[in-house]
């Protein structure tokens, strides 16, 4: 069972929670994917006041677990009084820290994420931070406090799948025992596949479901794979090789030939 | 003959009221502000763009929707412009463009040349473009102007300002009071939306115009005068605060993109405010202890209120009778 701060999650998929055409498609989304946490963005909707009002009590009458996030944030001492207010608004120490370099891009900005985490860690927060696939980021964010580490496999929003694959198994063989987790970049319910086959523990979506045709299938859809590909890498894969290997051996032929 | 209180000056009333008159009704509307229409149709885009909002929008959007130009047509004559809607995105968001294509209903692809001929000011900026030839816009302060003079026209009645409400026997009360409904209609919730105009003579447009964009779609719709209503933000919020530095950015810098001569516009007004929605974003008319309601219109006011008029007018004339529990 995948275990994120000492609590255990029966699903691997993390839901993000905007964009959606109404509540009522975003309440039907996460029902049928199973997810069982949703991030939350807490600039975004509230626009500067600290309610929220009706939204996040919808939020929280979904009855999953609510990790509140810090998107929009684009320096340390931003993110951390977002946090800071999440945990007020949510009653949870969980937060997916985002610290934005580039407006457009929507690259993190690495130094200031490393500096925020240590700074929420030290205040008791849980951070799930949202980082590249860089080791030394991964490293210094684990020296930081943090428990999770969350790579993009693409930029945000940009549904292109595992850019890097290589880099998401050399993070995997580095940090064997932290759970990881896909967030951002992933479009298809095959990407996910693919980097749940990888290891990593779970993904996390938001655009692939909420832009949808029919985000609830898709969110089923993206259900099925992440389990297909989970349990793909427990059962241990094939290592992919060049020749044709016969499954029943070639009459006539000699083995070595 | 019966008479009917409708609460709220706004498109929803106004719509409302002007079906009730049609029907031979009396009709007293009140409003707390001294003008009509002063709440969140004040700052509507008044796109009439049905094909268009399904996109994002349950198929009861469209399927009634599709009356609404030619109801604002009958009522409000010379206010409706058929132009159509022009679907537009940066090279890099093409995927947008046919992901919108995909998802909608009733457009042509246009390419470069197409475009200019419909748009000249928008020649040579895009390679490809969507159009929805049978959509159409208004501009919602002079419909609702024209409105109102069609109600009083046919008798219907104002009441302005704060001051004491009208005492007589109504048969009914019609509540249209969009956000202020909010506390009292189970469901409801507010969106926040945001928008501006600009005005420049240096961009011209017959249309409205959308501008597709993965994180800040944004739409311009012509009015007279040279001005431009760019809008419009959604935010999960019933503030009702001045706009944010961050939208105004946003809304802003998407204007920009969509023609650099909005950067020379002038900003000559932005304006703030709440849709009240339920939660799969469709109005309802909803039995209160008093009568009707028309809640819930979203971001499809100018666009819905004529179909829900008829559906709350047609209700009385059926024979209204308050015990029935109804809801649309």
């Amino acid at each position: 069972m995948l275990k994120l701060y000492d609590t255990e999650l029966s699903s691997r998929l993390l839901l993000g929670t905007a964009r959606y055409p109404s509540p009522a498609v975003l309440s039907e989304a996460v029902k049928r994917s199973g997810a069982g946490i949703v991030t939350v963005s807490l600039r975004r909707e509230t626009s500067g006041s600290r309610t929220g009002g009706a939204f996040f009590e919808l939020i929280r009458q979904l009855g999953v677990r609510i990790l509140p996030n810090t998107a929009g944030c684009h320096s340390a001492s931003e993110a951390v009084l977002t946090a800071k207010m999440a945990r007020e608004v949510f009653g949870t120490n969980w937060i997916k820290l985002e610290v934005i370099g580039h407006h457009d891009s929507l690259q993190p900005d690495v130094f200031e994420l490393v500096e925020a985490a240590r700074i929420l860690t030290n205040e008791g927060f849980d951070v799930f931070p949202y980082t590249t696939d860089d080791l030394i980021v991964g490293e210094k964010l684990l020296a930081a406090g943090c428990r999770v580490l969350m790579p993009w496999c693409a930029p945000i929003g940009s549904a292109a799948g595992p850019r890097n694959p290589s880099a998401l198994v050399a993070m995997r063989a580095a940090f064997p025992d932290i759970p990881l987790i896909v967030d951002a970049g992933l479009g298809r319910p095959s990407h996910a596949a693919v980097v749940m086959e990888l290891g990593y523990d779970a993904v996390l979506l938001n655009t692939a479901v909420a832009s949808a045709g029919d985000p609830p299938a898709m969110g089923e859809a993206f259900a099925k794979a992440i389990d297909a590909g989970r349990l793909a890498y427990l059962a241990g894969m094939l290592e992919p090789r060049e020749m044709a290997v016969p499954s029943t051996p070639v009459i006539g032929k000699a083995v070595f030939s | 003959m019966s008479l009917f209180l409708v609460k709220g000056a706004g498109v929803a009333g106004l719509s409302v009221a002007y079906e009730l008159l049609r029907r031979g009704e009396d009709v007293d509307i009140v409003d707390y502000q001294d003008t009509i229409g002063q709440g969140a149709s004040f700052f509507a885009g008044g796109m009439l763009a049905p094909y268009c909002e399904r996109e994002a929008a349950e198929d009861i959007v469209l399927t009634l929707g599709l009356d609404a130009a030619d109801w604002w047509d009958r009522a409000v004559p010379g206010a409706v412009v058929r132009n159509g809607t022009l679907v537009v995105a940066q090279p890099r968001d093409l995927a947008d463009l046919t992901r919108f294509a995909s998802r909608t209903n009733g457009h042509a692809w246009l390419g470069r040349n197409e475009i200019a001929d419909l748009e000249p000011s928008l020649s040579g900026r895009f390679d490809k473009a969507l159009f929805f030839e049978n959509e159409a816009h208004l501009d919602p302060r002079r419909a609702l102007t024209g409105l109102a003079k069609a109600i009083r026209n046919l008798g219907g009645l104002f009441h302005l300002g704060w001051g004491p409400p009208p005492k007589k026997n109504y048969t009914a009360v019609l509540d249209c009071t969009g956000p202020a409904a909010i506390p009292h209609i189970p469901g409801l919730r507010g969106v926040r939306g945001e928008m501006l105009y600009l005005e420049t003579g240096e961009v011209s447009l017959s249309r409205p115009v959308r501008m597709l964009h993965p994180r800040h779609p944004i739409y311009v719709v012509p009015r007279d005068d040279n001005r431009f209503m760019v809008g419009a933000t959604m935010i999960e919020t019933d503030d009702d605060g001045p706009i944010s530095a961050r939208s105004l950015m946003e809304l802003l810098n998407a204007a920009y993109a969509l023609h650099p001569a909005f950067g020379e516009a002038r900003v000559v007004e932005t304006g703030v405010g709440i849709r009240p929605a339920f939660d799969d974003n469709v109005p309802r008319v909803v039995e209160t202890g008093e009568g009707l309601a028309i809640a819930g219109m979203h971001r499809h006011g100018f666009l819905l209120a004529p179909a829900m008029a008829k559906k709350a007018a047609g209700r009385f004339s059926n024979g209204f009778a308050l015990q029935e529990g109804m809801t649309a």
